[in-house]
């Protein structure tokens, strides 16, 4: 609440308005995925591979299509053939064909009067397989040994010689990392692993899909991206794209995982087949975890080297990932991340990327930067430890700032690295006394941030109101904080300003809500929006006025005389432009499109104190704080809300969240018994700091917050284990037997 | 699917008898609609309790124990003060089954039938020395709540047989009873190790104890070793030490995704060692 009170200069920005869904989301009105119907509707299912890999031998619907009310079945035969790159792993990924690539691959599916028939006939839709070696584990899928899963898949980075499943290699870096060595007090060196998990979104895929014979189709469905599921739905059926309309529901979640498409693609074909009817499918839970993309999961090793003061002198990370039977895992953005938080005069990275018999991975929250800060802030940790320095004492002394180099190559503009680990160093947290069996965690972590193509248009109605349609869903509040920085902009209130997410007809294309830019580049464009509407409202005043447009300001919701006529006339208000507008010049509007520049990037610093049981190695967090630079906070509590979001996630992956794949291959925990993401009274209230660098970039100063959040509780809480018991995790989950085993190493019992 | 709402058990009983496919009763209906809803079993007969006169009663038997109804919710259970009074380990057993939402529902009877290893209640229904009502078409016999289930969903119930009401015996003075499990969350998952000791004290020696495990071993067990080895003692350092070693050979559990063989194993121990100071507690009246 302090915060409303540290922008003086504004009137709306940094307070904590109610957000416009919260109503609708409360009272059950509020309509997601599943929630759409449309006349004459049919129900989907899909038929998956009960099988890791296996040759698919025969196909055969007779017995389900002879059911009364089946409308159709589609299999790959269904889809166009010779598609290339992204768009044929997304054809690929939907719909097996020659070969089911994973437990929960789909290879046909089914549309029915209703979704207990459509369950019903895809039991009876008859699949012949032949089972074929397998591997899901990364270290073993990069064996040169290990089943060969796309032979050919590799691209031409691979060198030649490299283990079949290799499909990607890259090394950069810079300075002499030899002499970087040589310079250290102390060179450590460790591997570390982590486990794929998934976003977790409460709300399960969903659609309703419409293509008639014309190759004209509409889609309702819950996505992070309405371009998105359009142009990969076009690309997957070989539909012109325009003539695809996407409207995005509410949505339930997605954190990166609804970004592409799975079941969107087989819902248009089912439709085509059945003759144009609109077809819904909804996912199970035990689907999303068997069939959606979770992360990657990593193998990696790090090298640090440390002088004796704490100063760091060359770091080397050499990361393995496996995001599945396709290409895409987030390797690039891990090795980028990996030492991003540090001035080093020498570094090195190396990426393979590798294939396993999972689901294709899709991005979830800060791609790869939680499994690399594992690494390599789990390492600092641990020579830290070893040269008795506090953990935040060494943060700062290698600490980027503004100007510096970056690990991965550019110099960094304004960021607040700095003013993160000065702040948590000063939370009461920091110097909580701490008992028998309890530890204390320190990590930092970064995101780059995006922008993307953006189109926004805004429009002032009849009454001086302002309506703003965007493109990206409000996964996060981003509603509320676009509607606070229009109203902030034109100086009306709040409540004047409604914020529509449209559909694809609407706009120009869209990015998603992803790389924590919805805050960034669709309010910086709404923002320039409104500030045509601004300038045509001053050029309808000074019309009326008869003085020129350049001599009119526009303060407080009003066009005023300004310079040799300021005062002459009374000020003219947003109500009196809107409602003389049909007379005076027609509609007034604004809107943009295009690449929003001066993205700012993220740094966050998270202290965490853990007490663990010494004879069960259950750990419960005690105190968890979140540090991080929100270069503006628009809407403080959704920020907060980002915060211990991306917290509460990385607790999870920490501690208890993994894929638990059989020795058959199959996914053994597809649902949330078992698949175990916190519950709520797991967690603590978790503490935020807002730290505020203005990103000069926006106009407002925002930076993208959504994805930070997720990156140092991987480390912070390792870290914490390692304080409490003594015992070093480098593998992850850090569940109850695993920490028990690693503490009864370290006690020889 | 024929869903059936029988006023009596002697016509549930005849429902069961008669029907030919797979039946299943419903009392609280949040295992068997669980597992319908997921395919995993889709009866031909659904016979629901709920409408048989008495089955949501808690009731004192003439003997000064406790007759439960078997569509008696974990919920009730634990509003009941008297009961948690007299078998408190036998309450928050069954209180840690599920969310609240599942608690307005759950049963013991349920729980129980359900033939989990990992069951949250039986361990301490176990120890308590609870006994079930059995009719069927064979008439009516009494049960030891250990002798029902019979390895992982399966119990010693025949076709259509089925429980009336669970009986818990006299408290009697210097007793106290505990049940833990051990999950990974706090809440809302399915117990890698359970529980549950019973015990009655004079002065402050152990007269009679009973120790039960579950999900260490293809049923709960009843672990008489464990209940010697603390028997005759005050629950000093040795009893306890020598309680852990017991309960850790008796458990004879797999490794599984919710936890491996030897870890269960040592949890076992542990868990025994912290339900006995906690049953001992409340057997003092230091504990609630």
């Amino acid at each position: 609440m302090a915060k409303d009170e540290m922008n003086p200069a504004f009137k709306l920005i940094g307070t904590r308005v109610l957000r416009p869904d919260g109503l609708d989301k409360v009272t059950g009105r509020a309509r997601y995925g599943a929630d759409f119907a449309a006349p004459g509707m049919l129900f989907g299912a899909a038929v998956r591979s009960p099988h890791a890999h296996a040759r698919i031998k025969r196909i055969d619907a007779t017995r389900a299509l002879a059911l009364d009310g089946v409308k159709a079945v589609v299999t790959r035969a269904d889809f166009p053939t010779g598609l290339t790159g992204e768009d044929w792993n997304l054809q690929e990924n939907c719909m097996a064909g020659d070969v089911a690539l994973y437990d929960g691959h789909a290879v046909a599916a089914v549309a029915a009067t209703s979704a207990l028939l459509a369950q019903d006939a895809a039991k009876l839709i008859e699949v012949e397989y032949e089972p074929l070696p397998h591997v899901t584990d990364v270290d073993d899928a990069i064996k040169p040994d290990a089943p060969a899963i796309r032979p050919g898949a590799a691209d031409h980075s691979v060198p030649d010689g490299m283990p079949p499943n290799v499909v990607r290699y890259f090394e950069f870096g810079h300075g002499d990392l030899d002499a970087g060595f040589a310079e250290a007090d102390i060179v450590r060196a460790q591997t570390y692993r982590t486990e794929a998990t998934h976003q977790g979104y409460i709300e399960p895929q969903a659609c309703v899909g419409q293509l008639g014979a014309d190759g004209k189709g509409e889609m309702w469905v819950t996505t992070q991206g309405q371009w998105y599921v359009r142009w990969m739905c076009a690309a997957v059926l070989g539909l012109e794209t325009a003539q695809l309309r996407v409207t995005p529901s509410e949505i339930g979640g997605g954190f990166g995982g609804k970004t592409t498409v799975f079941i969107e693609p087989l819902s248009l074909a089912l439709s085509r087949k059945a003759g144009g009817k609109p077809v819904k499918l909804v996912m199970s839970r035990s689907d999303v975890l068997r069939a959606t993309g979770p992360t990657a999961s990593a193998s990696m090793d790090v090298k640090i080297g440390m002088k004796a003061d704490g100063t760091m002198t060359a770091g080397r990370a050499e990361f393995r990932m496996q995001g599945g039977a396709f290409p895409g895992s987030p390797l690039n953005e891990a090795l980028e991340c990996a030492f991003a938080a540090y001035k080093l005069p020498a570094v090195e990275h190396i990426g393979h990327e590798v294939l396993a018999n999972r689901p294709k991975a899709a991005a979830y929250r800060a791609p790869g930067a939680p499994m690399a800060a594992f690494a390599v802030e789990s390492l600092v940790d641990e020579i830290a430890r070893e040269l008795g320095l506090d953990p935040i004492a060494v943060r700062l002394k290698n600490a980027v700032r503004e100007g510096d180099r970056s690990s991965y190559g550019p110099r960094y503009k304004s960021i607040g690295l700095v003013e993160t680990l000065e702040a948590a160093k000063a939370h009461a947290n920091y110097a909580a006394p701490l008992g028998p069996n309890q530890g204390r965690g320190v990590a930092t972590g970064y995101w780059f941030n995006h922008n993307g193509d953006t189109s926004v248009s805004m429009a002032i109605a009849e009454d001086g109101t302002a309506q703003v349609s965007v493109g990206t869903p409000d996964i996060g509040g981003s509603r509320a904080s676009l509607g606070l920085m229009v109203a902030e902009t034109l100086g009306i209130p709040y409540e004047h300003v409604r914020v529509n997410v449209v559909e694809t007809g609407a706009l120009g294309i869209n990015e998603p809500s992803h790389g924590s830019r919805a805050t960034f580049a669709s309010g910086k464009a709404a923002v320039i929006a409104t500030e045509q509407a601004i300038a045509e409202m001053c050029r309808r005043a000074a019309a009326e006025w008869g003085i020129e447009p350049e001599a009119v300001d526009w303060v407080e919701g009003a066009a005023q005389p300004a310079g040799p006529n300021a005062g002459k006339f009374p000020p003219m208000k947003i109500a009196e432009i809107a409602g003389q507008m049909s007379s005076t010049g027609g509609p007034i509007a604004g809107h943009y499109e295009g690449l929003p520049e001066g993205v700012g990037a993220s740094f966050g610093t998270h202290v965490v104190d853990v007490e663990v049981d010494p004879e069960t190695g259950r750990t419960t967090i005690l105190r968890y704080l979140v540090v991080q630079d929100a270069g503006r906070a628009i809407h403080p509590a959704y920020v907060e809300g980002q915060f211990q979001g991306g917290a509460a996630q990385g607790i999870g992956w920490a501690l208890n969240e993994a894929y638990i794949y059989g020795e058959d291959g199959r996914l053994q925990n597809a649902g949330f018994l078992d698949y175990r993401i916190p519950v709520a009274c797991d967690l603590p209230m978790i503490d935020t700091v807002i730290v505020e660098v203005p990103n000069p970039g926006h106009p407002y100063g925002v930076r993208g917050v959504g994805e930070t959040g997720i990156t140092p509780p991987l480390p912070a809480v390792a870290n914490a284990i390692a304080a409490a018991t003594g015992a070093r995790l480098r593998r992850l989950p850090m569940n109850p037997p695993a920490v028990l085993a690693a503490i009864k190493a370290v006690r020889g019992g | 699917m024929h869903y059936h709402t029988p006023a009596s058990f002697e016509e549930a009983v005849r429902i069961a008898a008669s029907a030919g496919g797979v039946t299943r009763f419903l009392a609280g209906g949040t295992d068997v609609l669980v597992q319908l809803r997921a395919g995993a079993v889709t009866p031909d007969d659904l016979i629901d309790l709920k409408h048989i006169p008495g089955v949501h009663d808690i009731a004192a038997t003439p003997q000064g124990g406790w007759r439960i109804g078997v569509a008696v919710s974990g919920a009730e259970l634990g509003e009941h003060a008297a009961l948690k009074r007299d078998w408190p380990g036998v309450v928050e057993a069954m209180e840690l089954v599920g969310s609240t939402q599942v608690q307005g529902r759950a049963t013991l009877t349920g729980n129980l039938c359900n033939g989990s290893p990992a069951a949250d209640s039986v361990p301490a229904l176990v120890a308590a020395g609870a006994r079930v009502a059995v009719t069927g078409p064979q008439g009516s016999r009494e049960m030891a709540v250990e002798q029902v289930p019979t390895g992982p969903g399966k119990t010693a119930l025949g076709p259509g047989d089925l429980i009336t009401a669970i009986t818990l015996p006299p408290r009697g003075a210097g007793g106290g009873d505990a049940y833990q499990r051990f999950i990974p969350r706090t809440e809302m998952d399915i117990a890698v190790v359970g529980c549950a000791v019973n015990l009655t004290l004079e002065g402050d020696v152990i007269t009679q104890a009973r120790v039960a495990l579950g999900a260490v071993a293809p049923t709960v067990m009843l672990v008489p070793e464990a209940a010697e080895a603390i028997i005759s003692t005050t629950l000093d350092s040795d009893a306890l030490e020598a309680l852990v070693k017991v309960a850790r050979s008796a458990a004879r559990p797999i490794s599984d995704k919710r936890g491996t063989a030897e870890f269960r194993t040592d949890i076992a121990g542990v868990l025994a060692r912290r339900v006995a100071e906690l049953a001992y507690a409340r057997a003092k009246g230091r504990a609630k």
